[in-house]
């Protein structure tokens, strides 16, 4: 669908907005729940279809590749992870399949998917779900929620509580108040850092290729500058989007590993 | 950045996909990579095993040829002393025998000589008388002469 935009900044607001839906009174983005689900269900089914083939002998190329993956992961979690539970592996290996495949929805062209979802009559749908904050925080929250079980796991429920009382600074009651501050601090900070570092990246990198497809609106000479352009931040943004789901999952296994570590 | 449902429903999908990978995708998978480890292992320790044997095979291999050629030199060695004998042997026997032979010969001879001598000491007496009548130009009766005639003979 050929949109006419009356301002640069209309351009970007409209590639920004979310597909609002509601339940009840509660609104939510379609668009990111969407997505996100379906390219949770494409990674995840994938492997999910070449574990029921797998075989014990010579490995398919497909079994190779997802083995390959699985490889890579099972190497971070054991060089970071020296506890005993059995799901830190796949957490982070769901953690780094999903956020990647996210992340990746940045490489599809803006205008081209908005043109695409116009052939549905959809003319609000934001592509890539880690650039919405509600996706990252709730990976992070969920992250957060595992660290508090393999903590109270780990050490017990009296423990775990007064180990936010007498660490790190020590055991005497005065140093009560500013230990518990030190670990709320710490709370707060770990999954808001966890997640809008990813968030940032991600978004920054789709202003980026917005403000880049702008110049298309500068004629024939732009437009052909803009793909060249475009073309550079996408291949740079390779990088970014596997480096952010690589971070993701590396910090989520930290902060796992930490929760089960005494002070 | 306006935080709403999609929040909590981002995170059940994710505690979802966590709970599915754990449960259906690791473990599996993780199983499959550790065994074909094992195979891998086992695959290359029987290499192993099977090189060694190869080794010790080739040795006792060496060692059967070497035993086997020493043994043939044995045989050979015997053989030749057989030999070395056998001729020696012979080399008696045709002595022994050449010794017989020269031995009957010379006895032989001794006869012929005897007989010779026999006949000429028979023949001594007609020799004598014929020369003696051609001196005389006249008949020797043998008769007369018998007893000379017959010292003539013995002492020839």
């Amino acid at each position: 669908m050929a949109t006419t935009y009356e301002s640069p900044s209309e351009y970007i607001k409209h590639h920004l907005t979310f597909n609002v839906s509601q339940v009840g009174d509660s609104a939510f983005h379609l668009d990111s729940v969407v997505t996100s689900i379906i390219l949770g269900i494409i990674g995840i089914g994938f492997m999910w279809l070449i574990t029921r083939k797998a075989t014990t002998g010579v490995p398919s190329k497909t079994q190779a590749f997802v083995e390959l993956s699985i490889g890579f992961v099972n190497e971070q979690v054991k060089g970071m992870y020296h506890g005993t539970s059995k799901w830190v592996a796949p957490i982070a290996l769901t953690v780094f399949v999903w956020t990647t495949l996210m992340n990746a929805m940045d490489f599809l062209p803006v205008d081209i998917m908005a043109t695409i979802y116009g052939w549905f009559g959809i003319h609000q749908w934001r592509s890539v779900p880690t650039a919405d904050v509600n996706t990252t925080f709730a990976l992070a929250l969920v992250v957060f929620g595992l660290m508090v079980l393999f903590g109270i796991k780990a050490k017990g429920l009296g423990g775990w509580t007064k180990e936010l009382f007498v660490a790190p600074f020590g055991a005497n009651p005065i140093l009560w108040p500013f230990n518990f501050l030190f670990n709320l601090i710490e709370f707060i900070s770990k999954p808001l850092s966890h997640s809008l570092r990813l968030y940032g990246n991600i978004y920054a990198g789709e202003i980026i290729f917005l403000l880049l497809g702008m110049w298309a609106a500068s004629g024939l000479a732009g437009t052909i500058f803009s793909g060249v352009l475009n073309l550079g931040w996408a291949i740079f943004h390779i990088l970014i989007v596997l480096l952010q789901a690589y971070i993701f999952m590396m910090l989520t296994i930290v902060y796992l590993a930490m929760a089960e570590e005494s002070h | 950045m306006n935080i709403n449902l999609t929040l909590i429903m981002q995170a059940v999908a994710f505690a979802a996909f966590i709970w599915f990978c754990a449960r259906f995708i690791w473990p599996p998978l993780m199983k499959a990579i550790e065994t074909r480890q094992k195979q891998i292992a086992d695959g290359l320790a029987a290499g192993e095993e099977g090189r060694r044997e190869l080794a010790n095979a080739q040795k006792r291999e060496a060692e059967i040829i070497a035993e086997a050629k020493a043994r043939s030199a044995e045989i050979v060695a015997i053989g030749e002393k057989y030999k070395a004998d056998a001729i020696d042997q012979a080399k008696v026997d045709a002595k022994v025998e050449a010794d017989r032979i020269v031995a009957a010969a010379k006895a032989e001879i001794e006869q012929e000589v005897a007989r010779a001598r026999e006949q000429l000491r028979d023949s001594v007496a007609d020799l004598a008388v014929a020369g003696a009548t051609k001196i005389l130009k006249r008949d020797v009766d043998r008769n007369v002469h018998a007893q000379l005639l017959a010292q003539l003979k013995s002492e020839l």
